[in-house]
């Protein structure tokens, strides 16, 4: 059976790569003794799957991680097991049961939602706020992607679900594709909007954490999205 | 509990290589409340962190000093090369991973030294530190600087730096000490009055009590205590009961990747065979085993503690250990169902540990280790290596026999009496191999078709308490030299194709023989490169003979008086006044014996009277067995 695992990654330990969170929950499930399957051939490994890596340096609230497991005790159980061979800033919040029909968790992944603070004495000079409504009223807003295959313009408008700033605060939130084909970093959006009035983002400006990670259930060219582990079950 | 703080701004770690070097919580290490302890330790390998964080040894202490409720252990590493630029622009003090205060505000600064090229490191450790460098320039609040390890058998290069050099196994004496600190910071003592205290604790020694002079030719006249009641002679600590002792059974886990990054199991210290080039294997004796029962126990804890995928055996002569196959046969079935893979370093290569490989390495993938240090026979004979050739060819059919077709062969060059003809063995050695292979291994069977035969030589570095202490180490010409006939060698045999030689550099290798029998007057030197920017010296990319060379003769002090000299038997070594259990006449009988090409027999066949025993224990008091298969 498969388990989709939500965790919190916070404090220091935002500085772990994704490799480090990959062997440091390798370790972690054979300390809370989960019964995890492994791999057939010469060299078995456990077999789990990330849904997004994130960046160093970036906090989060919802990471996912999934696992096949032989057997569970119940949901709960694993969630504590877990939580109690951890270290502090990585902590599991959710484990739930996937259905057979689930996707793998990278390709189900279509968007991602952010917070960003400015760190004081960063912010820009334009005014943000009322910046906004004109950048998100464009069709268009290309960016230079920096590819193997060279530099490439892509638009990132589409991709920009929502985007809002908080009332007396050089906070933003904004909801954006995370998928492998399109996804944007919100770095990537405030520089563009910066761009357009001439400013640049002033070195390590912001400070984001990843809110949540999306999976689209919609139909029909609907857009529905859905936290990734909205499919899963709690047993 | 509230976040911890960092030491370092998020605008540093961002830019860095690295970051996770610096911050501290990972699994299982120790977090304690400053307000409640009495002693605060700063543990530090001298080497970055990945290099420091595969060390057993800090683990070991680590463990021990967290184990008593009023100290608090916490470690640190060298900060890699970007950050250390950093630091020293923005006047950062080095800090402890766990806490992230600066190491200056600490009771106790414990630097192990591993090898003489991270000296340097230890300069930049202190200086990072905020601590005055010269042991002599700290005040009253200054960390007391201890220094141990193996290289603290000839502390004298480094006695400017220390406050107090540690000899021997960490488990015994801190106790001691701690005990004596807090006693003497009650009564309001001063520093000097701790530290003459210590100097008369068993196995401290304290370089600013004891001086030395000098003869015209540059030799040692005189080392001497400087007051009454300052011990003449430090003897070394040493664990003897190796079962009822500290042992890390929670280790600290690294986020990153590390060197050693699996369970590391300590079967004993010390080791039988007598290689006379070896100074671990007189350092640690006698050979101390640690029990099987309590080995099973500790393997099956630490899986459990850690979650590592391997485990380990660590000794320096694995094959040697009495309960060997009982200990593997368990490993095997306990870690074959904890998916669990074995690692088996330093076996000899025979049947017996040929089938356990087989069990637990996919054998087309690993390679076979044989380290017989010489070509010839006769040099064998001179090093006391009892590996013969036979015994090597013969290791080497049944392990082609049983599938492997990767071989290492480890060398030395520039050994005492050393011919072309010796290292002309390094190569016919490694053709008969080769021709083992073909010899064994039918046409039908060979998968991929070729043997790899993978031949190292590093350059000789004779060393402090070794039977060759006494012997001249060779020139950086003499090495190149010495490295190209081996390689024309090898390109000449018939299977040449089937054998990679590989070399190193032979700069390092002699200022580590300046460093490793050298004396206090190094202390400028090293110095003296640091302050030049050199550190890192154990990094080929960093390390810059030049400046080191420079140094010495800016101090007036000859690399060849030190390395490319050989020693008179009467010489005052700066290490003389260390008893390290093997005493220096056995020393100077098994040098005798080299010349002579005569072998000494192991520990287990029969007692060569090193000196060791008055330790009342260990291989010493076992009873002897009559055979031996080599």
């Amino acid at each position: 059976m498969r388990l989709r695992i939500k965790f919190k990654k916070y404090g220091p330990v935002r500085y772990t790569g994704h490799l480090d969170i990959m062997r440091f929950f390798q370790k972690a499930i054979r300390r809370a003794q989960i019964d995890v399957v492994y791999s057939n051939g010469f060299s078995p490994h456990q077999v789990m799957a990330f849904a997004a890596p994130l960046g160093v340096g970036l906090c989060s609230n919802g990471e996912y991680m999934d696992i096949e497991v032989h057997s569970i005790i119940s949901c709960q159980d694993v969630l504590e097991r877990l939580n109690a061979v951890s270290v502090p800033g990585i902590e599991i919040i959710s484990v739930k049961v996937l259905p057979d029909s689930a996707g793998n968790a990278m390709a189900s992944v279509a968007a991602a939602s952010y917070t960003v603070v400015f760190r004081r004495g960063r912010e820009p000079v334009t005014d943000l706020r009322a910046a906004l409504p004109a950048f998100l009223a464009r069709d268009q807003v290309l960016i230079n992607k920096e590819t193997k295959k060279g530099n490439r313009e892509v638009d990132i408008r589409p991709g920009i679900f929502q985007l809002t700033m908080e009332e007396g605060h050089w906070t933003l939130r904004m909801l954006v594709d995370a998928s492998s084909s399109g996804n944007i970093k919100p770095a990537q959006v405030m520089e563009a909007i910066l761009a357009d009035h001439n400013e640049s983002l002033k070195e390590n400006a912001l400070i984001i954490t990843r809110e949540d990670v999306y999976t689209d259930i919609g139909a029909s060219g609907k857009r529905a999205l859905v936290p990734l582990d909205d499919i899963g079950i709690i047993c | 509990m509230s976040e911890r703080k960092l030491a370092l701004s998020d605008d540093i770690l961002l830019r860095i290589e690295k970051p996770v070097r610096y911050i501290g919580g990972e699994y299982n290490s120790v977090m304690k409340d400053p307000a409640k302890v009495s002693v605060r330790f700063a543990m530090c390998f001298p080497d970055v962190y990945e290099i420091g964080m595969s060390h057993l040894g800090i683990q070991i202490l680590y463990d021990m000093f967290n184990s008593m409720g009023d100290v608090w252990c916490e470690r640190v590493y060298s900060p890699w090369v970007d950050l250390d630029a950093v630091m020293r622009e923005q006047h950062i003090p080095l800090f402890a991973l766990e806490s992230q205060d600066p190491v200056k505000e600490f009771d106790f600064l414990g630097i192990t030294l591993q090898y003489e090229m991270c000296y340097t490191n230890v300069l930049q450790v202190l200086d990072l530190a905020q601590i005055p460098v010269n042991a002599a320039d700290r005040g009253e609040d200054c960390p007391i600087v201890i220094g141990g390890g193996p290289c603290s058998y000839n502390p004298e290069p480094l006695a400017d730096f220390f406050d107090i050099f540690y000899i021997g196994e960490g488990e015994t004496r801190y106790r001691d000490l701690l005990n004596l600190y807090k006693e003497c910071r009650k009564q309001g003592l001063h520093r000097v009055q701790f530290l003459r205290r210590a100097a008369k604790l068993p196995g401290m020694y304290v370089p600013r009590f004891y001086d030395v002079t000098y003869k015209e030719d540059g030799t040692i006249e005189r080392f001497f205590p400087m007051e009454e009641g300052i011990p003449e002679t430090v003897c070394k600590e040493i664990v003897m009961d190796m079962t009822d002792t500290y042992y890390p059974t929670k280790p600290v886990i690294p986020f990153i990747k590390v060197t050693q990054d699996r369970v590391v199991l300590e079967i004993q210290r010390g080791c039988i065979r007598g290689c006379r080039f070896c100074q671990a294997g007189q350092l640690y004796r006698p050979v101390r085993e640690r029990d099987v029962e309590t080995l099973k126990k500790y393997a099956l804890e630490m899986l459990e503690n850690t979650g590592y995928e391997e485990i380990s055996l660590s000794s320096l002569s694995s094959s040697d250990y009495s309960k060997l196959p009982e200990l593997v046969d368990f490993l095997i079935e306990e870690c074959s169902k904890r998916h669990v893979n074995i690692s088996l370093p330093s076996l000899r290569i025979d049947a017996f540990s040929l089938d356990v490989m087989s069990k637990v390495q996919d054998v087309k993938k690993s390679s076979l280790t044989f380290a017989p240090e010489a070509g010839s026979q006769r040099l064998r004979n001179v090093i006391n290596k009892g590996l013969t050739t036979e015994a090597i060819l013969k290791g080497a059919a049944l392990a082609f026999e049983g599938g492997w077709t990767r071989v290492k062969l480890y060398f030395m060059l520039g050994l005492p009496t050393e011919t072309e003809e010796d290292i002309r063995g390094i190569a016919e050695l490694s053709n008969q191999i080769a021709a083992t292979y073909f010899d064994t291994v039918p046409k039908e069977r060979r998968a991929g078709g070729r043997v790899q035969i993978v031949a190292s030589t590093s350059f000789f570095v004779p060393k402090p308490f070794t039977a060759f202490q006494w012997a001249a180490q060779c020139t950086k010409e003499d090495f190149l030299d010495k490295a190209y006939l081996t390689r024309t060698a090898i390109s000449e045999q018939l299977n040449q194709k089937s054998i990679k030689y590989n070399w190193h550099e032979a700069d390092a290798s002699v200022m580590e023989g300046v460093l490793a029998r050298g004396d206090r007057r190094l202390c400028n030197v090293i110095r003296k490169v640091y302050e030049k920017g050199g550190f890192y010296d154990a990094w080929g990319e960093y390390y810059d003979n030049d400046r080191w060379l420079q140094s010495m003769e800016e101090c007036g002090l000859s690399v060849s008086f030190y390395a490319h000299r050989e020693r008179s038997l009467d010489e005052i070594f700066p290490w003389d006044f260390i008893d390290c259990g093997v005493t220096k006449e056995f020393l100077k009988q098994e040098w005798e014996k080299a010349k002579r090409e005569e072998n000494s027999e192991n520990c287990r066949q029969k007692c060569q009277g090193c000196g060791a025993a008055r330790f009342g224990g260990g291989i010493c008091f076992e009873p002897r067995q009559s055979s031996d298969t080599d």
